[in-house]
Protein backbone atom coordinates (compact mmCIF):
# COMPACT_ATOMS: atom_id res chain seq x y z
CA UNK A 1 0.00 0.00 0.00
CA UNK A 2 1.56 3.20 -1.19
CA UNK A 3 -1.04 5.75 -0.16
CA UNK A 4 -1.18 6.69 3.49
CA UNK A 5 1.87 4.57 4.24
CA UNK A 6 4.27 6.21 6.61
CA UNK A 7 7.98 5.83 7.17
CA UNK A 8 9.39 3.94 10.12
CA UNK A 9 10.67 5.81 13.17
CA UNK A 10 14.21 5.10 12.07
CA UNK A 11 13.60 7.27 8.99
CA UNK A 12 12.29 10.09 11.19
CA UNK A 13 15.35 10.01 13.45
CA UNK A 14 17.72 9.89 10.48
CA UNK A 15 15.97 12.88 8.85
CA UNK A 16 16.18 14.78 12.14
CA UNK A 17 19.89 13.97 12.37
CA UNK A 18 20.43 15.17 8.79
CA UNK A 19 18.54 18.40 9.54
CA UNK A 20 20.59 19.04 12.68
CA UNK A 21 23.86 18.40 10.83
CA UNK A 22 22.69 20.72 8.03
CA UNK A 23 21.95 23.48 10.56
CA UNK A 24 25.36 23.15 12.23
CA UNK A 25 27.03 23.08 8.81
CA UNK A 26 25.21 26.28 7.71
CA UNK A 27 26.27 27.98 10.94
CA UNK A 28 29.93 26.90 10.66
CA UNK A 29 30.33 27.61 6.92
CA UNK A 30 28.97 31.13 7.45
CA UNK A 31 32.03 31.85 9.69
CA UNK A 32 34.41 31.12 6.80
CA UNK A 33 34.88 33.73 4.10
CA UNK A 34 34.09 32.06 0.78
CA UNK A 35 32.89 35.27 -0.87
CA UNK A 36 30.45 34.57 -3.68
CA UNK A 37 29.96 30.96 -2.55
CA UNK A 38 28.68 31.72 0.98
CA UNK A 39 25.04 32.44 0.06
CA UNK A 40 25.01 29.66 -2.55
CA UNK A 41 26.17 27.05 -0.02
CA UNK A 42 23.74 28.38 2.64
CA UNK A 43 20.80 28.17 0.22
CA UNK A 44 21.80 24.75 -1.10
CA UNK A 45 21.81 23.40 2.47
CA UNK A 46 18.46 25.14 3.18
CA UNK A 47 16.89 23.61 0.03
CA UNK A 48 18.20 20.15 0.95
CA UNK A 49 16.75 20.51 4.46
CA UNK A 50 13.38 21.72 3.12
CA UNK A 51 13.26 18.80 0.64
CA UNK A 52 13.93 16.31 3.44
CA UNK A 53 11.12 17.80 5.54
CA UNK A 54 8.67 17.74 2.62
CA UNK A 55 9.54 14.22 1.48
CA UNK A 56 9.62 12.45 4.85
CA UNK A 57 8.04 14.55 7.63
CA UNK A 58 5.24 15.64 5.29
CA UNK A 59 5.04 12.16 3.72
CA UNK A 60 5.22 13.31 0.11
CA UNK A 61 7.56 10.40 -0.69
CA UNK A 62 4.66 8.08 0.20
CA UNK A 63 1.86 10.18 -1.31
CA UNK A 64 -0.31 9.82 -4.39
CA UNK A 65 0.71 11.35 -7.72
CA UNK A 66 -1.95 14.04 -7.34
CA UNK A 67 -0.44 15.30 -4.07
CA UNK A 68 3.07 15.18 -5.52
CA UNK A 69 2.04 17.23 -8.56
CA UNK A 70 0.30 19.76 -6.28
CA UNK A 71 3.46 20.31 -4.26
CA UNK A 72 5.70 20.56 -7.32
CA UNK A 73 3.26 23.01 -8.96
CA UNK A 74 3.38 25.24 -5.87
CA UNK A 75 7.15 25.47 -5.76
CA UNK A 76 7.36 25.86 -9.54
CA UNK A 77 5.03 28.85 -9.29
CA UNK A 78 7.20 30.32 -6.52
CA UNK A 79 10.22 29.88 -8.80
CA UNK A 80 8.41 31.83 -11.55
CA UNK A 81 7.63 34.62 -9.08
CA UNK A 82 11.26 34.93 -7.97
CA UNK A 83 13.02 34.43 -11.34
CA UNK A 84 10.82 36.79 -13.34
CA UNK A 85 10.94 39.49 -10.63
CA UNK A 86 14.74 39.26 -10.48
CA UNK A 87 15.04 39.15 -14.29
CA UNK A 88 13.41 42.57 -14.27
CA UNK A 89 15.28 44.14 -11.35
CA UNK A 90 18.72 42.73 -12.14
CA UNK A 91 18.70 43.92 -15.73
CA UNK A 92 17.48 47.46 -15.16
CA UNK A 93 19.93 49.92 -16.60
CA UNK A 94 21.67 47.19 -18.61
CA UNK A 95 19.10 47.02 -21.37
CA UNK A 96 18.90 50.39 -23.09
CA UNK A 97 15.41 51.62 -23.91
CA UNK A 98 14.67 51.83 -27.64
CA UNK B 1 -42.96 -5.54 9.87
CA UNK B 2 -40.20 -7.74 8.77
CA UNK B 3 -36.63 -6.79 8.59
CA UNK B 4 -34.77 -7.83 5.52
CA UNK B 5 -31.59 -9.65 6.33
CA UNK B 6 -29.54 -7.29 4.14
CA UNK B 7 -27.04 -5.58 6.34
CA UNK B 8 -25.94 -2.04 5.74
CA UNK B 9 -22.17 -2.18 5.39
CA UNK B 10 -20.58 -0.70 8.47
CA UNK B 11 -18.49 2.35 7.90
CA UNK B 12 -16.18 4.42 10.00
CA UNK B 13 -18.02 7.08 12.08
CA UNK B 14 -15.70 9.78 10.68
CA UNK B 15 -16.61 9.01 7.05
CA UNK B 16 -18.81 11.78 5.67
CA UNK B 17 -21.50 10.94 3.13
CA UNK B 18 -19.95 12.48 0.00
CA UNK B 19 -17.02 10.07 0.08
CA UNK B 20 -17.03 6.42 -0.88
CA UNK B 21 -14.20 5.34 1.38
CA UNK B 22 -11.88 6.53 4.10
CA UNK B 23 -9.05 6.35 1.60
CA UNK B 24 -10.81 8.75 -0.77
CA UNK B 25 -11.70 11.08 2.08
CA UNK B 26 -8.12 11.20 3.31
CA UNK B 27 -6.85 11.88 -0.19
CA UNK B 28 -9.29 14.80 -0.59
CA UNK B 29 -8.31 16.25 2.82
CA UNK B 30 -4.59 16.02 2.06
CA UNK B 31 -5.11 17.67 -1.32
CA UNK B 32 -7.13 20.48 0.26
CA UNK B 33 -4.49 21.07 2.94
CA UNK B 34 -1.74 21.26 0.33
CA UNK B 35 -3.72 23.77 -1.73
CA UNK B 36 -3.97 25.90 1.43
CA UNK B 37 -0.22 25.50 1.99
CA UNK B 38 0.42 26.66 -1.60
CA UNK B 39 -1.36 29.94 -0.81
CA UNK B 40 0.96 30.19 2.20
CA UNK B 41 3.97 29.58 -0.03
CA UNK B 42 2.76 32.42 -2.25
CA UNK B 43 2.34 34.77 0.74
CA UNK B 44 5.81 34.09 2.15
CA UNK B 45 7.14 33.87 -1.42
CA UNK B 46 6.13 37.48 -2.06
CA UNK B 47 8.10 38.54 1.01
CA UNK B 48 11.12 36.46 -0.03
CA UNK B 49 11.06 37.98 -3.55
CA UNK B 50 10.85 41.53 -2.13
CA UNK B 51 13.65 40.65 0.31
CA UNK B 52 15.91 39.46 -2.55
CA UNK B 53 15.35 42.61 -4.61
CA UNK B 54 16.16 44.92 -1.70
CA UNK B 55 19.07 42.77 -0.58
CA UNK B 56 20.65 43.24 -4.02
CA UNK B 57 19.89 46.96 -4.03
CA UNK B 58 21.09 47.72 -0.48
CA UNK B 59 23.58 44.91 0.00
CA UNK B 60 25.94 46.78 2.37
CA UNK B 61 23.06 47.81 4.63
CA UNK B 62 21.70 44.26 4.65
CA UNK B 63 25.12 42.91 5.66
CA UNK B 64 25.45 45.52 8.43
CA UNK B 65 21.92 44.90 9.72
CA UNK B 66 22.23 41.12 9.56
CA UNK B 67 25.57 41.16 11.40
CA UNK B 68 24.07 43.18 14.26
CA UNK B 69 21.74 40.27 15.12
CA UNK B 70 22.98 37.72 17.64
CA UNK B 71 23.37 34.60 15.48
CA UNK B 72 23.55 32.19 18.45
CA UNK B 73 19.87 32.65 19.31
CA UNK B 74 18.85 32.06 15.71
CA UNK B 75 21.01 28.92 15.57
CA UNK B 76 19.48 27.55 18.81
CA UNK B 77 15.99 28.36 17.54
CA UNK B 78 16.60 26.48 14.30
CA UNK B 79 17.54 23.36 16.27
CA UNK B 80 14.51 23.81 18.56
CA UNK B 81 12.16 24.05 15.58
CA UNK B 82 13.68 21.01 13.87
CA UNK B 83 13.19 19.12 17.13
CA UNK B 84 9.54 20.19 17.23
CA UNK B 85 9.09 18.88 13.68
CA UNK B 86 10.44 15.51 14.81
CA UNK B 87 8.03 15.33 17.77
CA UNK B 88 5.18 16.36 15.44
CA UNK B 89 6.06 13.58 12.99
CA UNK B 90 6.13 11.12 15.91
CA UNK B 91 2.70 12.40 17.07
CA UNK B 92 1.24 11.64 13.63
CA UNK B 93 2.84 8.21 13.71
CA UNK B 94 1.40 7.52 17.18
CA UNK B 95 -2.07 8.64 16.07
CA UNK B 96 -1.84 6.33 13.06
CA UNK B 97 -1.08 3.41 15.37
CA UNK B 98 -4.08 4.35 17.54
CA UNK B 99 -1.74 5.13 20.45
CA UNK B 100 -3.76 7.98 21.90
CA UNK B 101 -1.55 8.65 24.95
CA UNK B 102 1.56 8.73 22.77
CA UNK B 103 -0.01 11.17 20.32
CA UNK B 104 -0.93 13.48 23.20
CA UNK B 105 2.54 13.32 24.73
CA UNK B 106 4.20 14.17 21.41
CA UNK B 107 1.73 17.00 20.73
CA UNK B 108 2.51 18.49 24.15
CA UNK B 109 6.27 18.14 23.45
CA UNK B 110 5.74 19.93 20.14
CA UNK B 111 3.91 22.72 21.96
CA UNK B 112 6.70 23.04 24.53
CA UNK B 113 9.35 23.33 21.81
CA UNK B 114 7.16 25.80 19.91
CA UNK B 115 6.86 27.92 23.06
CA UNK B 116 10.64 27.81 23.59
CA UNK B 117 11.05 29.10 20.04
CA UNK B 118 8.67 32.01 20.70
CA UNK B 119 10.42 32.74 24.01
CA UNK B 120 13.81 32.98 22.30
CA UNK B 121 12.22 35.18 19.63
CA UNK B 122 10.94 37.48 22.39
CA UNK B 123 14.49 37.74 23.81
CA UNK B 124 15.79 38.64 20.36
CA UNK B 125 13.09 41.25 19.77
CA UNK B 126 13.83 42.74 23.20
CA UNK B 127 17.51 42.97 22.30
CA UNK B 128 16.63 44.89 19.13
CA UNK B 129 14.29 47.11 21.13
CA UNK B 130 17.02 47.96 23.62
CA UNK B 131 19.43 48.77 20.79
CA UNK B 132 16.84 51.03 19.12
CA UNK B 133 16.92 48.91 15.99
CA UNK B 134 13.17 48.81 15.48
CA UNK B 135 12.40 50.92 12.42
CA UNK B 136 9.66 53.49 12.30
CA UNK B 137 10.49 55.34 15.48
CA UNK B 138 7.28 54.34 17.23
CA UNK B 139 8.79 53.24 20.51
CA UNK B 140 11.99 55.20 20.23
CA UNK B 141 14.02 56.77 17.47
CA UNK B 142 15.71 54.27 15.19
CA UNK B 143 19.30 54.57 16.22
CA UNK B 144 21.81 52.71 14.11
CA UNK B 145 23.87 55.91 14.18
CA UNK B 146 24.79 57.12 17.63
CA UNK B 147 27.56 58.96 19.34
CA UNK B 148 28.74 56.22 21.67
CA UNK B 149 31.79 54.56 20.10
CA UNK B 150 32.17 52.07 22.93
CA UNK B 151 28.68 50.63 22.57
CA UNK B 152 28.28 47.01 21.53
CA UNK B 153 26.41 46.21 18.33
CA UNK B 154 26.46 49.81 17.19
CA UNK B 155 26.07 49.55 13.44
CA UNK B 156 27.60 52.93 12.67
CA UNK B 157 30.74 52.47 14.78
CA UNK B 158 31.21 48.91 13.56
CA UNK B 159 31.22 50.27 10.01
CA UNK B 160 33.72 52.99 10.90
CA UNK B 161 36.07 50.96 13.13
CA UNK B 162 35.96 47.45 11.68
CA UNK B 163 35.25 48.13 8.02
CA UNK B 164 37.06 51.47 7.84
CA UNK B 165 34.25 53.27 6.08
CA UNK B 166 34.24 57.05 5.94
CA UNK B 167 31.86 58.63 8.49
CA UNK B 168 29.56 59.82 5.67
CA UNK B 169 29.34 56.38 4.02
CA UNK B 170 28.90 54.69 7.40
CA UNK B 171 26.06 57.04 8.32
CA UNK B 172 24.27 56.38 5.03
CA UNK B 173 24.62 52.59 5.34
CA UNK B 174 23.56 52.66 9.00
CA UNK B 175 20.44 54.63 8.08
CA UNK B 176 19.61 52.19 5.30
CA UNK B 177 19.68 49.22 7.71
CA UNK B 178 16.10 50.31 8.53
CA UNK B 179 15.09 48.58 5.27
CA UNK B 180 16.74 45.38 6.43
CA UNK B 181 15.05 45.59 9.83
CA UNK B 182 11.66 46.17 8.18
CA UNK B 183 12.11 42.86 6.37
CA UNK B 184 13.49 41.20 9.50
CA UNK B 185 10.48 42.15 11.62
CA UNK B 186 7.90 41.56 8.88
CA UNK B 187 9.21 38.11 8.01
CA UNK B 188 10.01 36.82 11.50
CA UNK B 189 6.81 38.49 12.76
CA UNK B 190 4.63 36.73 10.19
CA UNK B 191 6.46 33.51 10.97
CA UNK B 192 5.92 33.98 14.73
CA UNK B 193 2.23 34.65 14.08
CA UNK B 194 2.09 31.30 12.28
CA UNK B 195 3.75 29.68 15.29
CA UNK B 196 1.12 31.17 17.61
CA UNK B 197 -1.67 29.91 15.31
CA UNK B 198 0.14 26.55 15.33
CA UNK B 199 0.06 26.47 19.15
CA UNK B 200 -3.69 27.20 19.12
CA UNK B 201 -4.11 24.43 16.54
CA UNK B 202 -2.18 22.01 18.78
CA UNK B 203 -4.42 22.84 21.76
CA UNK B 204 -7.49 22.05 19.61
CA UNK B 205 -5.75 18.90 18.41
CA UNK B 206 -5.25 17.64 21.97
CA UNK B 207 -9.03 17.79 22.47
CA UNK B 208 -9.67 16.10 19.10
CA UNK B 209 -7.29 13.27 19.88
CA UNK B 210 -9.07 12.71 23.19
CA UNK B 211 -12.53 12.89 21.61
CA UNK B 212 -12.11 11.10 18.29
CA UNK B 213 -11.56 7.45 17.62
CA UNK B 214 -8.19 7.87 15.97
CA UNK B 215 -6.38 4.96 14.41
CA UNK B 216 -4.98 3.62 11.15
CA UNK B 217 -8.32 4.35 9.41
CA UNK B 218 -8.68 7.94 10.55
CA UNK B 219 -6.01 10.33 11.84
CA UNK B 220 -6.59 13.22 9.42
CA UNK B 221 -6.69 16.06 12.03
CA UNK B 222 -3.26 15.06 13.36
CA UNK B 223 -1.83 14.49 9.87
CA UNK B 224 -3.01 17.88 8.52
CA UNK B 225 -1.96 19.83 11.63
CA UNK B 226 1.42 18.15 11.16
CA UNK B 227 1.60 19.40 7.57
CA UNK B 228 0.96 22.95 8.81
CA UNK B 229 3.61 22.66 11.53
CA UNK B 230 6.24 21.30 9.13
CA UNK B 231 5.45 24.06 6.64
CA UNK B 232 6.16 26.71 9.30
CA UNK B 233 9.42 24.86 10.02
CA UNK B 234 10.39 25.04 6.33
CA UNK B 235 9.83 28.82 6.28
CA UNK B 236 12.26 29.14 9.19
CA UNK B 237 14.81 26.89 7.46
CA UNK B 238 15.03 29.64 4.81
CA UNK B 239 14.69 32.60 7.16
CA UNK B 240 17.68 31.58 9.27
CA UNK B 241 20.40 31.79 6.57
CA UNK B 242 18.71 34.68 4.74
CA UNK B 243 18.33 36.97 7.76
CA UNK B 244 21.09 35.92 10.16
CA UNK B 245 23.91 34.83 7.88
CA UNK B 246 24.04 37.29 4.96
CA UNK B 247 27.74 37.90 5.33
CA UNK B 248 29.19 37.09 8.72
CA UNK B 249 32.83 37.40 7.71
CA UNK B 250 32.90 41.03 6.59
CA UNK B 251 35.19 43.43 8.37
CA UNK B 252 37.14 40.69 10.15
Amino acid sequence: MAEGAHPTHKVYYLVFLALAIGTILTYKVAQIDLGFWNPIIALTIACTKATLVILFFMHIWYSSTLTKITVVAGFFWLLILITLSLTDYLTRGIVKPL
Amino acid sequence: MSHSPTTIPEHHPALVHQFDSMEQQREASTFGMWVFLLTEIMMFGGLFAAYLIYRIKYYDAFVAGSSSIDVTWGFINTLVLIGSSLTMALAVSAAQRAWRRGAQIFIVLTMILGSVFLGVKAIEYHQKYVEHHIPGGVFGAFDAVSDYPGEDHNIYWDLVNKEHRTPEAAKQIADQTQIFFCFYFAMTGLHALHMIIGLILMTWLLVQVQRLNIGPEYYTPVELSGLYWHFVDIVWIYLFPLLYLINRTHGR
